[in-house]
């Protein structure tokens, strides 16, 4: 199936939805064990309760 | 070899997570693994709108898990106002910015759902304008947190307007009630939901997969933010001993300067 006739189906739609999703999450998850990391580096260890 | 920074303890990992929130993300990896089974492959397509009902499999828990974080970010931000422990302000917080990555979910999936059920992406329905506004309230919510506003001004303004969440979610809720829409009603919130099947059931594994997805990041939108606050808090520390060194110093110069300026009173008669 070509890009323009997906587009023209609800597959389409479908699949952009759920793509967007999977980005949207998957991007902001990563974003936030990124800034995580960063920030734990500057924290001692006594003040990341979790560890 | 490479040397660990000054600042960490090499047997004490430096991220965010823990063995409980690696559970919850495994647990979160399989049920999307599931949903996506459910509403991609095995779920049948609708009889009145064919595919593009794979669409309310994201679209209808990615709404009902943006009410949660501002529901979160209503109470904590009582709590604070009650408590005034910093865990609740960094709760708030945690809990508006996942309300908007799902709110503006919401509004995406809902707009490519509208356009093959509707024949529209976008129209100034109530539904979708309440929410609209809800998303701005956000961004509006977020941009006030992250203003340098003097701490006392700050602590008032930002709470308040976390406190007025909950009215505008009710208001976006209730708009299918109150007002003419497109959008349809409630049909799963009744005892008796209006959907049956494989469809509620690939819709209750959507919730399942977007509700472990959402306590995840939850747990470590907190963390991060808890970071946030003790790596501003050290950085105040280290400001506030500074300047008491520099005012120690200068006090220290200014009480040996007229010794050391002053001619000593023998020389002064002597000369």
């Amino acid at each position: 199936m070509s890009a323009a006739t997906l587009a023209m189906t609800h597959a389409g739609y479908v699949a952009a939805g759920w793509g967007a999703t999977f980005l949207l999450v998957g991007g902001y998850a990563v974003s936030l064990v990124l800034r995580g990391r960063k920030l734990s580096r500057q924290v001692p260890p006594e003040d990341r309760r979790w560890s | 070899m490479t040397a660990n920074p000054p600042d960490v303890t090499p047997d004490i990992p430096a991220h965010t997570g823990s063995r409980a929130s690696r559970i919850l993300g495994v647990a979160a990896l399989a049920a999307i693994v599931l949903a996506t089974l459910y509403g991609l492959v095995w779920s049948p397509a609708d009889v009145e709108m064919g595919d593009s009902v794979r669409l309310m499999y994201v679209h209808v828990p990615t709404a009902v898990f943006c009410y949660v974080g501002c529901f979160i970010t209503t109470l904590a931000s009582g709590m604070w106002l009650w408590k005034r422990t910093p865990g609740w302000d960094v709760l708030a917080g945690a809990g508006a910015e996942l309300g908007l990555v799902f709110v503006l979910l919401a509004l995406a999936t809902g707009s490519l759902w509208g356009r093959p059920t509707w024949g529209t992406y976008w129209t100034w329905d109530a539904r979708l304008t309440s929410t609209a506004l809800l998303a701005v309230l956000l961004v509006g919510y977020l941009a006030l947190r992250r203003l340098d506003l003097d701490p006392t001004v700050r602590s008032a303004r930002v709470p308040v307007l976390g406190l007025l969440l909950v009215p505008n979610v009710v208001i976006v809720s209730r708009s299918v009630e109150w007002w003419r829409s497109l959008h349809q009603r409630a049909t799963v919130t009744t005892l008796d939901p209006q959907i049956d099947g494989d469809l509620l059931v690939a819709l209750m594994t959507g919730f399942l997969a977007v509700g472990l997805a959402f306590a995840w990041l939850l747990l470590h939108r907190f963390r991060v933010g808890w970071l946030e606050y003790q790596a501003q808090r050290i950085d105040l520390d280290e400001a506030v001993a500074a300047r008491r060194a520099e005012a120690a110093r200068r006090t220290g110069a200014s009480a040996a300067a007229p010794a050391a300026t002053s001619p000593e009173p023998a020389e002064a008669v002597g000369s």
